[in-house]
């Protein structure tokens, strides 16, 4: 009797003992105000129309702030707020000097990265780890890359037969979305300041509060008024900014729908318009990938911020002979993965932005469930308020199932199989976006032929969702046209 | 009025489409009459239908997967035998530039050579783009990571009206030089050099759908190709000055978000030298990456 | 004649939808898997994933080892399954081994049998043993609690080469019990082509005037577009009559023809040509 007892107590201490004690990240880093206005001419200024809207965490349903409501009076103020930047300072400002506005922002980004990473996670829900560990980090780079560039445009090869050494175009109009709120920011912004445009950046309104603090390091950095403005607001404040007459350019992040219309309001304008849009993503397995290795990048290709990435390698194609073992593995792997508290630094998964993208998560794999794919979640326990999805695969899975062809956007995998090289190359082809792919072999030469053949913008080959400022990111086909990030992404803001 | 008893009865031409490859009669079964600029019949041209349209879409689409993996030094080369078999039609050429635009004998000659020297230009670019628009990416980690151009795919392109071969040759070269396929509306008005052009093309070693040359009225057929599903881009260079129409194409293009070259307000002079814009517009940008180790 | 009769949109519209509905998808290769048949299968009941209104094909059609794979994943769909049988597509084989193929697709759910005729015995004029094959075959299509399996006989027309051959084993396979004819396996050049099945249509329909018993006609094989399914559907009324426009009576055997008649079906909803990015290459 006591023996088994001891023997008990020793299971338990064992199991005890690698129990994850809560890692939370404190809150009290970052000062959330309980209101805020649009950033329009270096200041914070009430919306004309008084509305406004509340951001909530994800998280808990917590009302985080009050943001103003943007009216189109209130955009055509931060435009023409812009135009005077533009016109008066920014584009006649020497590139070495908008370099070093650039830099000093790069650097405030990286002093205050704690306090962007805390209030990243508490808008948006994304685990702290990778708000600490990709986000802020990515930002702060983006930041740095494109401060090289500002001072040395004419060698970017980006020169013209018609028009000489490229010139900024203007006034750029630009509207990101809620996945990586902060990161879209810096991949919209870094890149206009440095060739010498101005902006008015709309946030999206289900994550505003990292792009108004954005707002107080352009003034802690000093940056002249008007150069950078942020407008809240919802599609309303995003369709009068596209369509403002003073815009030059438009830069926008989100969905397919949004975007062509975005391509249809600019119709006939002189307007340049980048688009980076949706995805469907083929991460393709072959028989001879390192199996460990490879369901680790499944797992950061469809679980990474949970799965809101437009590039989310969320159709997993894999061969029919390995198919049962690289399943079974991703289930074990799935099992450790943790879904909670954004701010525990032990959370892989955190919450799902907001109600509605919890419900078209919801939607789209009923649909999986009548269209006869078979469901698996990973036993896990969900937080009781909050917007929660547990990381799910369907298996059985077809390219003639919805959920094969439509971009969910959250924590759900498609497995398909296929036979041959060909074989994978064509149903990764088989879609309307070309965004990204992933290819995992061992082979090189396989690599290389895969990569020449996928339509997709990017193609990672034994890894997966990477990004960085000197790495051209954007899609072919219906995931949009233009490039963010190096060389390329100069060349969308410039003529 | 009787003809002359020793008087030879000229053989008047009807042309046609230039489709896969093959010179088929339009769908329509319809044609019209060329007049030079003097008003003079010259030959009857195809009306092309929707219906073309779509055939020169599919016909292009299939000539895609082996055009844009052909390497780009064969691409060079082909493009460059183009202009070999143009330089052979030169005087044929001439004539017909001439009747078509107005032109007297040099001004016609020297669109021809442009057009010529054009082909050669572009010919080179074939095996240099990805060097000058690509390369490798020093990103922040252990990663070997490199960009490259790869073609969009089928672009409908709107040839100039004005400019019967030298525009027709300038909007033409850019699009296939790279790998794309295209579908290419003539000018309306003066389509003969157009259609001797897909005789230099079916005689010189261009695969069939690489380029196909629809005649006739551009409502018939640009309104299909800009809301196409299955074409990937188009140059509205065409439409220039025509504003209205070009939005509207536009508009009908972002159905699936096809890249557009925008009509200018007035057809640009083509003796300029090009950049290299007339290609990149329809390259994609594909970033590969890979993780270095041991 | 009939090939070039243009019809209304609106009957376009009804053509297409049925022609959709007279498909049998199939998938014939030696490098089909069990993934390849679920993937078509899933296809044949859902044409556009996109579009709840576009209906089912009739069956998917697969080989024998196939057919219990393709069951499953097509379960109570209504969507039916097909297999060859009888050593398709030579059918050069003994007889029993022929039976013994047609009872394995059978046990493992088959609806329908396809099989082919001993294209060597009929071509050397032994008319009675290729009868006998077809009779046996039927029977061994016998389930036991007393229904059958549709038998479908393949003729191969490409070898039998003449109209008059085609015309004979028409009405030698129906005469056999045959409840389809069918053109070709598909593997052979020429498949199915409009003077061969016209031939084949007017036989069901002078055989339903002799005999009162109707029998269905699948054409399989080359038919890859949109434009040459509704001449055959032009055709099939023309020749046959109305009776025959139903998936119980004609059916298109065929795999990329589904894809034409899907962006046609768009087309006519859009006012856009559509492309293969938008349908699924399953």
């Amino acid at each position: 009797m006591t023996t088994e007892n001891n023997a008990g107590t020793h299971a338990l201490d064992a199991r005890a003992a690698f129990e994850y004690a809560p890692a939370p990240e404190s809150r009290a880093v970052v000062d959330i105000k309980s209101s805020y206005g649009l950033f329009v001419n270096g200041e914070f200024t009430d919306a004309t129309e008084g509305r406004s809207f509340k951001t909530v965490s994800p998280a808990t349903e917590e009302v985080l702030a009050e943001v103003a409501e943007a009216s189109a009076e209130d955009v055509d103020r931060a435009v023409k707020a812009a135009r005077r930047a533009y016109t008066k300072v920014w584009s006649t400002m020497p590139g070495r000097e908008r370099a070093k506005y650039l830099f000093r922002i790069a650097r405030i980004i990286q002093e205050r990265s704690r306090e962007l990473a805390v209030l990243e996670s508490l808008d948006n829900g994304k685990p702290i780890r990778e708000s600490r560990d990709v986000d802020v980090p990515l930002v702060a780079s983006w930041f740095f890359y494109y401060a090289g560039w500002a001072d040395k445009l004419e060698y970017a090869g980006l020169s013209t037969a018609e028009s000489g050494p490229p010139k900024p175009l203007g006034v750029a109009a630009q509207v990101i979305p809620w996945n990586f709120p902060l990161m879209m920011l810096a991949w919209k912004i870094a890149p206009a300041l440095a060739a010498g445009n101005t902006v008015v950046l709309k946030p999206a309104e289900t994550t505003p509060l990292t792009a108004l603090l954005f707002a107080e390091i352009c003034q802690q950095a000093d940056l002249p008024p008007g150069v950078v403005n942020i407008v809240t607001g919802a599609g309303e404040t995003g369709r009068a900014l596209v369509a403002h007459e003073d815009v030059d350019k438009v830069a926008f992040t989100g969905s397919t729908d949004v975007g062509k219309q975005i391509a249809r309001a600019v119709a006939g304008t002189d307007k340049r318009v980048t688009l980076e849009l949706g995805g469907k993503a083929a991460n393709i397995v072959f028989d001879d990938a390192p199996v460990d290795q490879a369901v680790e990048g499944i797992v950061d290709g469809i679980f990474f911020n949970q799965g809101h990435v437009c590039c989310a390698g969320s159709r997993l194609l894999v061969q029919e002979s390995v198919a049962e073992d690289v399943l079974e593995r991703l289930k074990r792997r799935m099992g450790t993965l943790r879904v909670g508290d954004p701010l525990d630094k032990n959370s892989d998964i955190g919450a799902i932005n907001s109600l509605e993208q919890l419900k078209r998560i919801r939607e789209l794999s009923d649909v999986g469930d009548a269209e006869g794919a078979e469901r698996w979640t990973a036993a896990c326990d969900l937080p009781t308020k909050g917007f929660w999805f547990p990381p799910t695969i369907f298996t059985g899975v077809t390219q003639a199932h919805r959920i094969a062809r439509e971009e969910i956007f959250g924590p759900v995998l498609s497995v398909l199989t296929f036979r041959t090289p060909a074989e994978a190359v064509e149903k990764a082809n088989n879609t309307p976006f070309g965004l990204s792919a992933g290819v995992w072999t061992d082979k090189g030469s396989r690599i290389l032929w895969m990569a020449d053949k996928l339509r997709a913008g990017v193609v990672w080959a034994n890894t997966f969702n990477r990004f960085d400022p000197a790495s051209p990111f954007g899609g072919y086909k219906e995931s949009g046209y233009g490039r963010e990030g190096g060389r390329h992404g100069l060349e969308a803001y410039v003529r | 009025m009787t003809p002359p008893a020793d008087a030879r009865l000229d053989v008047r031409k009807t042309y046609k489409l230039y489709v896969g490859g093959g010179f088929p009669r339009s769908e329509s079964g319809r044609s019209y009459e060329v007049h030079d600029a003097k008003g003079r019949f010259v030959a009857n041209a195809a009306y092309a239908s929707r219906k073309d349209a779509r055939d020169a879409v599919a016909a292009a689409r299939k000539a895609f997967g082996g055009w844009s993996s052909r390497t780009p030094y064969n691409r060079g080369q082909v493009l460059y035998r183009i202009a070999e078999v143009l330089e052979g039609r030169r005087v044929q050429f001439v004539e017909e530039v001439g009747f078509s635009e107005g032109l007297g004998k040099r001004q016609a000659e020297a669109a021809v050579d442009q057009s010529i020297d054009r082909l050669v230009w572009y010919a080179g670019w074939a095996d240099k783009i990805a060097q000058v628009v690509g390369g490798a990416n020093p990103v922040a980690g252990p990663y070997f990571n490199f960009s490259m151009p790869d073609p969009s795919g089928v672009v409908a392109v709107i040839a100039p009206q004005q400019s019967s071969l030298l525009g027709l040759v300038s909007v033409v070269a850019p699009v296939i030089v790279t790998g794309n396929t295209c579908v290419v509306t003539s000018s309306h008005e003066r389509p003969v050099p157009a259609i001797t052009f897909s005789e230099v093309l079916a005689t010189s070693d261009v695969p069939g759908g690489v380029v196909n040359v629809l005649t006739g009225r551009l409502a018939d057929t640009v309104p299909t190709l800009a809301s196409h599903m299955d074409v990937n881009a188009i140059d509205l260079t065409g439409a220039a000055g025509d504003l209205d129409h070009a939005r509207e194409l536009e508009v009908a293009a972002a159905e699936n978000l096809k890249r557009v070259v925008r009509a200018p307000a007035t057809e640009p002079d083509w003796s300029v030298e090009p950049g290299i814009e007339r290609m990149t517009a329809f390259l994609e940008t594909k970033t590969v990456w890979h993780p270095i180790g041991i | 004649m009939l090939s070039t009769r243009s019809i209304k949109t609106t009957a376009k519209e009804f053509a297409i939808d049925l022609a959709i509905q007279m498909v049998d998808l199939t998938t014939l290769e030696g490098q089909d898997t069990p993934g390849k048949v679920r993937a078509l299968s899933a296809k044949a009941m859902r044409p556009d994933p996109e579009d709840p209104t576009c209906p089912q094909v009739a069956a998917v059609c697969v080989y024998p080892d196939m057919v219990a794979v393709a069951k499953e994943t097509l379960g109570s769909s209504g969507v039916h399954v097909a297999s060859v049988a009888t050593a398709f597509p030579s059918g050069r084989a003994a007889l029993d081994v022929k039976l013994a193929d047609t009872r394995d697709a059978v046990e493992a759910g088959a609806d329908e049998i396809d099989m082919v005729i001993d294209r060597g015995a009929f071509l050397c004029g032994r008319y009675l043993e290729v009868f006998e094959q077809i009779v046996a075959v039927r029977e061994a299509c016998a389930r036991p609690d007393g229904s059958a399996a549709h038998l479908k006989v393949i003729f191969e027309t490409g070898e039998l080469q003449t109209y008059d051959n085609v015309r004979r084993v028409s009405w030698l396979a129906m005469m056999a019990g045959a409840d389809f004819i069918k053109t070709s396996t598909g593997k052979v050049q020429p498949a199915a082509t409009m003077p061969v099945t016209l031939v084949m249509l007017e036989a069901v329909r002078d055989f339903r005037a002799a005999t009162g018993r109707m029998i269905g006609v699948k054409p399989a094989g080359g038919i890859r577009t949109s434009k040459d399914a509704i001449k055959y559907l032009v055709m099939v009324n023309e020749v046959a009559g109305t009776d025959w426009l139903d998936p119980a009576w004609f059916r298109f055997g065929a795999s990329t023809l589904l894809n034409d008649l899907l962006m046609q079906r768009t087309k006519m909803k859009t006012g856009r040509y559509s492309g293969p990015d938008y349908f699924t290459l399953d």
